[in-house]
């Protein structure tokens, strides 16, 4: 990659017996989304606050901005904006308040009365933090985190516990700050948040990156392109309808059988025939052109939420 | 220097808006204000202008509770955190919630100093440079205790506890309830080695017996260098995280917060210069107590009994 101007090489870092993260490398380029999509307790948080200079690596090289997080963590947040999971302000402070002293904290910094306005708060710009939805939390969580107007945005789990109308919302002003050609890092256990808004994922689990590339990429290289579930209404070995014409593999899961197929008009014809022949009949039936999700269960044969 | 501004700014911002900090610190305060002049005081003035050192040094230790409590809880709700990621440091946020209770506490003392000339008729508030001195040097001193009760517990609940086990010795056995001189020897004793002593005392000394700065300087300097070590402490100890808990070796490196305060309690044990001077004081009070009516409260302390200003010169 010709200029990345964020690096991360071999990371590790364990909380007592605990390995969190144990040997995660990647790195982003000016003006890139890159997302780390994952279950919970993969290791995201831990990777992101590592490179937002909170926790100290145990081993691994991390560049930000040219910046060690663990060596220059004060020449590093001046650079940097942050949007973190489990954090709070308090109640009784006001929204134009927060904003105006989180601005305080920079030399470099952007009006804050345009960053009401871009995340249309101005009608709460005297509310308390406390008076604030769930959205509008994250909404100024967002615009804190410009204040400075930031090299490099992290976003951690930006839409965890929020509704999906609001989740939509909050993809919308990402999606306005990806077209400014902002670097963002964001994580997600979402699967729609990483392929809509990412550049690139990494997909992480137990610590590592089992693969990464642009969302489209990593869909192309699950080799099974589509997805047919079917249920059925007597059971039948996985073993033998893997080795129907057009299928390249077959897993069961909680009584729904997963078909891989590279030619799906031929599978299911050949499902229906075998079926016949079987005495045994199709209760339902599901096509499904592959998402990040499948990657994640075909790599790991869990599925993200589990 | 302006994160520290901006910091102090929302500190105090915050505290006026929130209804525990008017009862702890505004309404509780003024109600021993009154408790002490119009009840145990009766209304006298020279027993109010007495009981005016311990009000004030109720007011001014109250401190730690508020800071020990707003700090724990800023972390435990990831507030901290927040502020991590901002070039704002630990210093910051310690040295801004002491300058927003000392900005929040000075006007109280000042309510209370006023209250006592106007309502209890006080004829003099003695020397107000000490008064000032002492004011300002415990109120930073107890706010910074409270820094590291918040960097020494994991919990609010842990707080709550040592700040009451703190609060109950500090208030009863300074003569800050009781007077010093009606503890026992023992107890008087024991109280030499609490900062909260050193504070009622040099409070006393400056109100009653109007001494100047450099008559209070045991209280001030004690007081000012235990200041400086709980602040090193509170700095060194302080964590952003609310799952970073605390371990048992710095919990022991606290201990060094006692180290003056057990030094002081050692010396003033052998010389007792302190319990001297805490009689003497005592002692004019009752004297004056008897020979000025109640109708002639504008004599001043100086005035009244010369031969007891003799007496209380030679005890230090």
């Amino acid at each position: 990659m010709p200029n990345p101007v964020l690096r991360v090489e071999n990371l590790t870092k364990r909380y007592g017996d605990v390995e969190a993260v144990r040997g995660i490398s990647f790195s982003v380029e000016e003006g890139e989304v890159f997302g780390l999509l994952g279950p919970n307790g993969a290791g995201k948080t831990t990777t992101i606050e590592i490179l937002e200079g909170l926790r100290n690596a145990d081993s691994g090289t991390v560049s930000v901005c040219g910046f060690d997080p663990q060596r220059n963590p004060d020449e590093l947040k001046r650079e940097i904006g942050a949007a973190l999971q489990s954090t709070a302000l308090p109640d009784k402070l006001r929204v134009m308040e927060a904003l105006k002293l989180f601005a305080s904290f920079y030399k470099r910094r952007r009006n804050p009365e345009d960053l009401l306005k871009r995340f249309g708060l101005e009608e709460k710009r005297n509310a308390f933090y406390s008076q604030l939805s769930g959205g509008q939390k994250q909404r100024l969580a967002l615009a804190i985190a410009l204040v400075n107007d930031p090299k490099v945005i992290f976003l951690d789990e930006p839409t965890a516990g929020l509704d999906p109308q609001v989740r939509r919302e909050i993809y919308d002003v990402i999606e306005e700050l990806r077209s400014d050609k902002k670097t963002i890092v964001l994580t997600t256990h979402y699967i729609e948040e990483a392929e809509r808004l990412c550049d690139r994922v990494a997909i992480v689990d137990h610590g590592k990156v089992i693969v990464q590339g642009t969302p489209r990429e990593l869909k192309q290289s699950s080799a099974d392109k589509t997805r047919i579930e079917v249920r059925l209404a007597r059971e039948e070995a996985d073993e033998k309808l893997k080795l129907l014409e057009g299928v390249s593999d077959c897993r069961s899961l909680n009584g729904v059988y997963v078909l891989h197929c590279l030619r799906p008009p031929q599978a299911i014809v050949s499902l229906v025939k075998y079926l016949e022949a079987q005495n045994n009949e199709l209760v339902g039936l599901e096509i499904a052109t592959p998402s990040l999700e499948d990657v994640f269960i075909e790599l790991t044969g869990r599925r993200l939420r589990d | 220097m302006t994160n520290l501004l901006t910091l102090t700014r929302m500190r105090v911002q915050l505290a006026l808006r929130n209804k525990m900090f008017f009862f702890f610190s505004i309404v509780m305060p003024m109600g021993f204000f009154f408790l002490y002049s119009g009840v145990f005081a009766k209304g006298e003035p020279r027993v109010v202008a007495y009981l005016l050192g311990p009000v004030l040094a109720l007011n001014v230790m109250g401190s730690f509770w508020g800071l020990s409590a707003t700090l724990v809880m800023f972390r435990e709700q990831g507030i901290l955190r927040r502020f991590h990621v901002t070039p704002a440091t630990a210093t910051d946020m310690l040295v801004s919630s002491i300058l927003a209770n000392y900005v929040l506490t000075i006007p109280t003392i000042a309510v209370e100093l006023f209250f006592a000339r106007v309502i209890f008729h006080v004829p003099n508030l003695g020397n107000l440079t000490s008064l000032f001195m002492l004011v300002s040097i415990g109120t930073v001193s107890f706010g910074s205790l409270g820094l590291v009760i918040a960097s020494i517990t994991n919990t609010m609940q842990e707080t709550q506890v040592l700040n009451q086990l703190l609060w109950l010795p500090l208030i009863f056995l300074s003569g800050a309830t009781i007077p010093f001189t009606s503890l026992s020897k023992t107890v008087q004793q024991i109280a030499l080695f609490l900062p909260a002593t050193y504070l009622v005392h040099g409070l006393k000394n400056g109100i009653v017996n109007g001494f100047g700065p450099e008559k209070v300087l045991l209280p001030l300097g004690s007081l000012g260098v235990w200041f400086l070590l709980t602040l090193f402490l509170s700095s060194q100890l302080f964590r952003w995280e609310p799952e970073a808990k605390i371990g048992r070796r710095a919990k022991l490196l606290v201990a060094a917060t006692a180290i003056p305060f057990v030094l002081l309690g050692l010396w003033e044990a052998r010389y007792g210069r302190v319990v001297a001077e805490e009689q003497v004081t005592m002692q004019r009070v009752e004297n004056s107590d008897k020979s000025d009516q109640p109708e002639k409260p504008k004599e001043s302390p100086q005035s009244t009994d010369p031969s007891k200003l003799n007496n209380s010169k030679q005890h230090q």
